[in-house]
C-alpha cells in the first residue's frame, strides 16, 4: 500500500491554479522532503492530503483511503500546521492530558521522556515558549498519537540551527521507534539532506519530480564541455532531458537527467548534489513536457 | 558505549563515516568484543538522520562479521581488530615524518604529497590484490 496516491490532482482558488494535475505515489515507510519555493503549492497539497481542503479535480487517497473519512483516518494520520497551533493557554503537561483524553491511542511516555530530555519545561503555558520549544511540543503530541502517516508543514522555518537538528532528531526517534511516514514540506534541502530518503519537487503548483533521493542522485549528471558541443546537446547518448543549462564564455555545464551511461567523450561527467538537483528542477520555468519542444538556444539557460 | 560524530563537507556518505567510525573504535579499544553499539533510536536522536543510514553502517559491519545483530536487543561488537603492535606504529609513524621531511625539502608542497600519496596508495594496492 502507498502512503499517499494522487491521481491528476488539480486545486484552484477563484482563477488561480494552486496546484496542477499532480499524480505520484509515495510509498509507506518513507521520510519524504516536499521541496518548493514560496507559493509553490505545497500548503495546499498538505491540506488535501489530511482532507482540510478538498480538490478542484483529480483525486488523493492517504492510507489506502479518501483523507479523513472517519475516525479512524484521524487518528492514522498526524498533522503539524506552518504556525504550530497549540493551545496558548495551556500548558504542556495540560496539553498531553489532553491529547490522550481525545486520542484513541497515545503514547505519552514517549513525548515527555523526549521533552524533558532536550529540556522543554511542560509546566508553563506554551505561550509562554519560544517558537523552537513549542514546535517541538507540536511534534511530540503529534507523535504520541503513534500516526502512520504524519505531515509537517514547513515546521523548520521559524528555527534556529540548534532548534532544527533537535527537532529532526526527535522526528527521527520518532521514525526509528513508529516506523512512521513523514512528509516534511521546505523551501530549503540543506536541513533535510541528512534525515529525508524521499524528495518531491513541486513549482508551480506543478510535481517537477518525485523518487527516492537515491535513484534521483543515480540518473541525474553534471556534464561540462565546450559549448558549441552543446547545441546538438539532444542527441548526447544516455541522456533523456536537459534540466538546467548554463554557459559561461566557451563552457557549457548541464544537468542531465540519464537513462544509462553517458557515451559521448566530449562531456566530462559529474555527479550532481542533492542541493544542485533540486536548484535545477525549480530553476525551470515551465513543466518537464517542455523538453520535448525543440530545442532552445544555447544560453537561454538560467544565468548564475 | 561511543559516540558518533558526522562531518558533512567530507564528501564520505554518512553511513560509511558510522561505520569507518565503529572500526576505529574497535582499533583503538574503546570498543570491545560484547560491547553493544548504540542503539538505532538515540544515534537518530542525537544526530538527527535517518535511522536507514544507520541500519546501513550496521549491516556493512555486519557482513564484514564484526558485529551481530540480536534481534529485540541491539548490535554487539563480535570480535575486535588487530591494528599494527603500538610499537610497530611508532616506527611507522617516525618512518612517515621523515619521508615527509625529505618531500618538503625536495619542494613539494602538501597539495603534491597528498596527490602523490593518493596515486602510489592506489597503484600498491592494486598490485597487492
Amino acid at each position: 500500500m502507498n502512503a499517499i496516491e494522487a491521481r491528476g490532482l488539480s486545486k484552484r482558488y477563484r482563477k488561480q491554479w494552486a496546484l496542477q494535475d499532480c499524480s505520484f505515489d509515495l510509498p509507506m515507510g518513507r521520510v519524504a522532503a516536499l521541496v518548493g519555493p514560496n507559493g509553490a503549492g505545497k500548503t495546499t497539497l498538505l491540506h488535501i492530503a489530511v482532507g482540510l481542503l478538498a480538490p478542484t479535480s483529480g483525486s488523493i487517497t492517504t492510507l489506502g483511503d479518501r483523507p479523513a473519512i472517519d475516525e479512524d483516518m484521524l487518528s492514522r494520520v498526524g498533522f503539524v500546521a506552518q504556525d504550530t497551533p497549540l493551545y496558548r493557554n495551556l500548558t504542556g503537561e495540560e496539553m498531553l492530558a489532553y491529547g490522550a483524553h481525545t486520542n484513541s491511542e497515545w503514547d505519552g511516555d514517549f513525548a515527555r521522556d523526549r521533552l524533558r530530555s532536550i529540556g522543554i519545561p511542560l509546566d508553563r503555558k506554551t505561550a509562554t515558549l519560544s517558537g523552537g520549544q513549542r514546535a517541538q511540543l507540536a511534534l511530540a503530541l503529534a507523535l504520541a498519537k503513534r500516526p502512520q502517516l504524519l505531515l509537517l508543514d514547513e515546521p523548520l522555518a521559524s528555527l534556529d540551527p540548534l532548534a532544527r537538528r533537535e527537532f529532526l532528531g526527535t522526528l527521527m526517534e520518532g521514525v526509528a521507534t513508529d516506523d512512521v511516514t513523514v512528509v516534511l514540506s521546505s523551501h530549503l534541502v540543506a536541513d533535510l539532506e541528512r534525515v529525508c530518503d524521499h524528495l518531491m519537487i513541486l513549482a508551480n503548483g506543478r510535481l517537477q519530480l518525485n523518487g527516492t533521493i537515491e535513484d534521483l542522485l543515480d540518473e541525474h549528471r553534471v556534464l561540462v564541455g565546450l559549448r558549441a558541443t552543446g547545441t546538438k546537446r539532444r542527441a548526447i547518448g544516455g541522456v533523456v532531458d536537459v534540466v538546467e543549462e548554463n554557459v559561461t564564455g566557451r563552457q557549457a555545464t548541464l544537468v542531465v537527467r540519464t537513462d544509462g551511461p553517458i557515451v559521448d567523450p566530449k562531456w566530462e561527467e559529474y555527479e550532481v548534489s542533492l542541493e544542485d538537483l533540486v536548484l535545477a528542477y525549480l530553476g525551470r520555468r515551465s513543466n518537464p513536457h517542455d523538453a520535448d519542444e525543440p530545442v532552445r538556444a544555447v544560453g537561454a539557460g538560467r544565468p548564475r | 558505549m561511543i559516540e558518533f560524530r558526522l562531518d558533512q563537507r567530507s564528501g564520505v556518505a554518512p553511513y560509511l563515516q558510522l561505520a569507518q567510525q565503529v572500526r576505529h573504535s574497535i582499533r583503538l579499544g574503546y570498543l570491545r568484543p560484547g560491547d553493544q553499539l548504540p542503539r538505532v533510536k538515540d544515534v537518530v536522536g542525537s544526530l538527527a538522520i535517518n535511522p536507514n543510514t544507520v541500519l546501513k553502517a550496521y549491516r556493512e559491519l555486519e557482513r564484514e562479521g564484526l558485529v551481530e545483530g540480536r534481534p529485540g536487543v541491539g548490535t554487539f561488537v563480535l570480535r575486535g581488530l588487530d591494528g599494527p603492535s603500538p610499537r610497530a606504529h611508532v616506527a611507522l609513524q617516525r618512518a612517515l615524518e621523515r619521508w615527509l621531511r625529505t618531500a618538503f625539502e625536495a619542494g613539494l608542497d602538501a597539495e603534491a604529497i597528498r596527490g602523490m600519496f593518493e596515486t602510489t596508495l592506489q597503484d600498491t594496492r592494486e598490485v597487492a590484490s
